[in-house]
């Protein structure tokens, strides 16, 4: 599904990846975790393809495709999305027309036909219960005046709509009261199938335990230094980043 | 003087004016202007003596005024000796013979616009076929216009046929001294719209919707006069979403309205003239007077208007809140590419008890454009209780534009209660990446973000308007980012 290798990215001329490989499969949950200034954001940020990060070097391939030479909305269109850390309002702009933009644009692209008003509305009511949203939501300007919790169901109802084939969630737990961490992860998992691949940035074990990922990725340096399986995740919890990158740069 | 206009100022003055005008039928004036002039324009339309002696006076007085330095826009001096005041409409055989002789970037952005292929061919100023038949949907909302007692039909037709309401209420409310732009317009004004809506009566459809075609030609010192009787209503549409042609590079309309008690006129305008090449060249100067007065309590006027074109708009409607209880309305969307100057806005003048006024304007700057909101906020000694709410907005997109607010407040009755509020933001690349993240390419993302920013005017469009405002303001922008 997503093969990134040795993938190297300057922000401002700062080396923030160095190197990093990764290998995603159909139908599997990734977490990558990290300390602060890890490279966590800017791994997803590269993925999605947004402005102001340099690739020095690598590659990052999607379904065979040059990731990196495609468009921020092309690579949309390709099923690749990202659940913003911090999403942004956008004033005046009702929730449903985005999404309805978004969601016929890739359709075209797919050779679809566009979703008309009545079609469009029945799926949006029922994503909306996956994250247990009322429908106002769709009426009011995008993520204006939303709390911190809304933004981030927002956002997982935005990806229930899209039906990606890799969803990178960046921080979609931070912010979040247990409740809402809770209808969260229930939309992610209730999204969770065979051909759909998930990225989870996240630096707390908390989401972990509801979100159960296949693989644990830890990031430090702008590398992968340690892979393993959701034990890993505990361990870290236990110890800290500093056990990692302690053990990091004794074997570097 | 340009001995050409002499010679055709002697033959005006003179006995043979009648004999004269159908000799001449074809013709365009040189250009210049003196009174001999004025004096044709009048004769053309076998004008009432009253209104010769009006644009006379006026014309008098526009040669002593200045022309108005204030506003924020530069361009070179306009030279008006320099303009043909008179030019014949053009012969069918000097036209285009089909859309194919015409611009393809025209035809493009009307494709784009979703302009019937038969409203295409008349405003790029295609011969218009048999086929077409615009004269008889014309008759049809005439024939209910009538039977309503609504009077619509061209100035010039006022003149001949309600000469008593055109005396009353021409210059009334625009007076010719007012300032320079609507000086000349009140000497040598070519044609317009009047409307009369008497007692009672709300007029059964929106004007000039289905008039947009005839509407055209109307000429570059138009002038448009709406008089709504005690207790009715009307709502007037101007302009159009499609970019037109025009050869003339000054525009100086007036627009006057005239509200009695319990009235209501609502007029909406969508103005995309011209506005120039890349660089500047070219671009018409929209110089604007329009005003309305709430002559009666509980009066009520709204100005909505969508600017997107001219290489310059200086335009102010205003509205004089003379009745008790009455309300003033001004939405605007201003929006200036590449190197478009605009300077607008509004002036309510609060003069009755209770008055209240809205101003909501949006100016959205792009490539080099400048755009200015200059507002003037008056509230008169006797105006107790009076009320002013004013929003200005501006949207920055890249950093060679700019954005300029002028608010003005003149409070001479403590009673008085004024809100402003303004803001300037930028287009943020957040608000770009986010919405292409989700599938939007950038220009639809652009125009998304835009028109809801400029939310709150576009829904005091009337609907159909509306949806062709949106779809303006994104051609609008193409190639504005990235």
């Amino acid at each position: 599904m997503l093969k990134i290798s040795d993938l190297k990215v300057t922000v401002d001329g700062k080396a923030i990846l160095n190197g990093l490989n990764l290998e995603v499969g159909p139908g599997e949950v990734h977490a990558i975790m990290g300390p602060n200034g890890s490279g966590k954001s800017t791994l997803a940020n590269v993925i999605a393809g947004r402005e102001g990060y340099e690739v020095t070097d690598g590659s990052v391939s999607f379904l065979e495709n040059d990731l990196l030479e495609m468009a921020p909305e092309e690579r949309a269109h390709e099923g690749v999305f990202l659940a913003f850390q911090y999403p942004v309002e956008i004033p005046g702009v009702a929730n449903i027309a985005l999404l309805k933009e978004g969601l016929n644009a890739a359709r075209r692209h797919r050779g679809e036909k566009e979703l008309d008003a009545l079609d469009f509305l029945k799926l949006v009511r029922e994503k909306l219960k996956l994250v247990e949203m009322k429908e106002e939501f769709l009426y009011r300007s995008v993520n204006e005046g939303f709390s911190g919790g809304e933004k981030k169901r927002n956002e997982i109802f935005q990806m229930a709509m899209l039906e990606p084939r890799l969803a990178v969630l960046d921080e979609t737990d931070s912010g979040l009261d247990i409740d809402a961490l809770k209808i969260v992860a229930g939309g992610v998992n209730a999204l969770r199938s065979e051909d759909r691949s998930v990225i989870l940035v996240t630096h707390y074990q908390r989401l972990l335990d509801y979100i159960v990922p296949d693989y644990v990725h830890v990031l430090a340096g702008g590398r992968i230094v340690r892979s393993g399986d959701k034990g890993l995740a505990l361990d870290l919890e236990e110890r800290g980043y500093g056990w990692i990158e302690a053990g990091d740069s004794a074997t570097a | 003087m340009n001995t050409a206009v002499k010679e055709l100022g002697e033959l005006v003055g003179r006995e043979y004016k009648e004999g004269f005008v159908t000799d001449i039928e074809a013709e365009t004036l040189p250009p210049g202007l003196d009174e001999s002039v004025i004096r044709f324009l009048s004769a053309k339309k076998s004008e009432p003596d009253f209104i010769l002696e009006w644009r006379l006076e006026a014309f008098r007085r526009w040669q002593e005024m200045d022309k108005p330095e204030w506003a924020h826009v530069h361009h070179d001096p306009i030279d008006f000796q320099a303009i043909s005041y008179y030019s014949a409409p053009k012969r069918d055989e000097d036209r285009p013979k089909s859309l194919d002789e015409v611009d393809p970037k025209l035809i493009e952005t009307y494709n784009k616009l979703g302009i019937p292929l038969e409203e295409q061919k008349a405003l790029a100023g295609v011969a218009v076929d048999a086929v077409f038949d615009s004269v008889s949907v014309t008759t049809t909302f005439k024939d209910k216009l009538a039977e309503a007692g609504v009077i619509f039909c061209p100035l010039s037709e006022a003149m001949a046929n309600h000469p008593e309401l055109v005396r009353e209420y021409l210059g009334s409310v625009v007076p010719a001294s007012d300032n320079f732009y609507a000086g000349l317009n009140s000497a040598v004004f070519t044609e317009g719209s009047f409307v009369y809506v008497p007692k009672g009566v709300r007029c059964p459809m929106e004007l000039s919707t289905y008039f947009r075609i005839n509407a055209l030609n109307t000429g570059q010192f138009e002038r448009t006069l709406i008089i709504a009787d005690e207790g009715s209503y009307v709502s007037y549409l101007e302009g159009c979403t499609a970019p037109m042609r025009d050869e003339n590079q000054l525009h100086a309309a007036v627009v006057e309205l005239v509200a009695m008690k319990d009235a209501q006129i609502k007029y909406s305008t969508v103005q995309n003239w011209y506005p120039g090449d890349e660089e500047g060249r070219g671009g018409i100067y929209n110089f604007v007077t329009k005003r309305g007065a709430c002559r009666g309590d509980n009066a009520k006027i709204s100005w909505t208007q969508v600017e997107t074109g001219s290489a310059i708009t200086w335009k102010y409607p205003s509205v004089l809140l003379e009745g008790n209880h009455s309300t003033g309305e001004f939405y605007s969307v201003a929006l200036t590419n590449n190197c478009q100057q605009a300077d607008t806005g509004t002036k309510m003048v609060h003069i009755g008890e209770h008055t209240s006024s809205t101003i909501i304007s949006k100016g959205i700057s792009a490539g080099r454009g400048q755009n200015a909101y200059r507002g003037l906020v008056k509230v008169l000694k006797g105006a107790k209780g009076a009320r002013n709410y004013s929003q200005c907005d501006s949207l920055l997109m890249g950093d060679r534009c700019g954005a300029h607010t002028f608010p003005y407040i003149e409070v001479k009755n403590p009673s008085a209660t004024i809100e402003h509020e303004a803001s300037t933001s930028k287009i943020g690349e957040d608000q770009l990446f986010y919405c292409r993240q989700r599938g939007l390419s950038e220009e639809d993302a652009v125009s998304m973000i835009v028109n809801g920013f400029c939310k709150e005017v576009f829904r005091e469009l009337p609907m159909e308007f509306a949806v062709e405002a949106q779809k303006l303001l994104g051609i609008s922008l193409e190639g504005a980012v990235g």
